[in-house]
């Protein structure tokens, strides 16, 4: 361990370049006159982070076993998430005061709009980090990165729904083969409502205290955004909540569109009990293209995150039982916006993962009648890999 | 009093400490507790999946 050195070390700073987008974007609209760039966010997550995806190619580096340790101790890690917050923070006012100081065309404050989107959904990873963790403060914190994308319930239903169910059809958060990113939005969003809930209410119950109070996490986390919409639209005016409820949706849709990509398709088989088998590498799509890794703090290492939930990311390693995307998360849900094309990459990569017995794979029932026609019946394998 | 640790990470269910807030007060026996009441820090396994530890 001596002579490791973690070559990811300060690139782990770069996630802060998220959050000033907005910013980023209007120097950009001033230094070269082009209005265009007040999509900049757009522009960074859809096309620069897949290019530098596709350039810059993987690394599976991990690092050794004795390295984790120390890995996860190291507080540095941690404050590299936490810059995130006071930046999206920063960003969210100043694009308040941009939207309404006026001199602004619409169609420019739309793309704000998206680019502020855009912060706000990776803003749900942030969140999604420090969800994960013990330390009740970092919970706190997930609250803050969610409130200004109004996604409160996000960190209840992802760490105790969806990890839970994940790579079955009983989890909304995990799409299923045949099934378009347009179908699974509405669906994963109401579901993962629905579940979240229902874990809370169920939690509060046994504590035996109200569903509606201040207790359950998920109302107080949604208070969180009315207490901080309700500041912004009292110091910016009522024009504003257009912009907020707007980039908010557009934070969630991105969010969901990562979420369609990491399990899409692969499921877990049920043992003889009836239970559904233990979280294996195998039901995680991961990428180790390294654009979208630092940016997203490693999530493409998503197997070894559902095996180690609580691990922080700078720990996190390649597997390499684990099916592997063409190219980074960031590309991916580029094609997760055109069915066609997803399927016509995506569906052939599930049904090899299942060695051509795509019974196996979590699957959309109305499309089964395509995917025999595309893919011919399904060949059981006398021997399945454990 | 008795102590079952999650199989995946390090949480430990103490029947002395119990968990306040997932609503078992301390002194909650292992029993009292549902099957499939899933670890509150990692959420891989449930609780069938505990393993009894020695208590503190």
């Amino acid at each position: 361990m001596a002579d490791w050195t973690d070559r990811k070390r300060y690139l782990w700073l770069l996630g802060t370049v998220v959050p000033i987008l907005p910013l980023a974007g209007w120097g950009l609209v001033n230094a070269t006159g082009l209005a265009a760039f007040w999509w900049f966010g757009a522009m960074f997550v859809y096309l620069l982070m897949p290019t530098i995806d596709l350039l810059l190619g993987t690394d599976a580096e991990n690092p050794p076993t004795e390295a984790l340790a120390w890995l996860e101790q190291d507080r540095y890690y941690r404050w590299c998430i936490y810059a995130f917050l006071p930046l999206q923070y920063a960003s969210f006012g100043w694009a308040c005061w941009i939207w309404t100081r006026g001199g602004m065309a619409g169609i420019d404050k739309v793309g704000l709009m998206v680019t502020m989107g855009m912060v706000s959904g990776i803003g749900i990873n942030t969140a999604h980090e420090l969800g994960h963790k013990k330390e009740q403060y970092e919970r706190w914190f997930a609250k803050l990165a969610l409130a200004p994308v109004a996604y409160g319930h996000f960190f209840i239903e992802h760490n105790r729904g969806h990890h839970v169910r994940v790579a079955t059809p009983e989890d909304p958060a995990s799409s299923k083969l045949g099934q378009s990113f347009w179908h699974f939005l509405p669906r994963t969003m109401a579901g993962s409502l629905r579940s979240g809930w229902a874990l809370e209410a169920r939690r509060l119950r046994r504590l035996e205290r109200s569903t509606f109070s201040l207790r359950n996490d998920i109302i107080n986390a949604w208070l969180m955004t009315v207490a901080l919409f309700g500041v912004l639209v009292a110091g910016f005016g009522i024009s504003i909540l257009p912009y907020l409820i707007g980039q908010a949706l557009i934070g969630i849709s991105l969010l969901e569109a990562i979420n369609y990509v990491e399990h899409y398709g692969l499921l877990r088989q049920r043992e003889p009990s009836g239970r559904y088998e233990r979280v294996r590498p195998a039901h995680s799509w991961n990428s180790n293209n390294i654009a979208t890794n630092v940016f997203l703090y490693h999530l493409q290492r998503h197997s070894d995150h559902h095996a180690n939930p609580t691990r922080r990311y700078q720990a996190l390693r390649h597997t390499d039982e684990a099916p592997q995307m063409p190219t980074g998360y960031a590309g991916m849900l580029v094609l997760a916006y055109f069915p066609v094309l997803w399927r016509r990459f995506i569906d052939p990569l599930v049904v090899n993962h299942y060695q051509g017995d795509w019974s196996l794979a979590n699957l959309h029932p109305p499309a089964e009648q395509r995917l025999r026609g595309r893919f011919g019946e399904p060949r059981p394998i006398e021997q399945r890999v454990a | 009093m008795a102590a079952y640790a999650c199989p995946v990470c390090e949480y430990v269910y103490d029947e002395r400490d119990g968990a306040a807030r997932e609503g078992f007060p301390a002194g909650t026996s292992w029993e009292l507790v549902p099957d499939d009441w899933c670890c509150p820090d990692c959420g891989v396994r449930e609780k069938i999946d505990f393993v009894e530890v020695p208590a503190s």
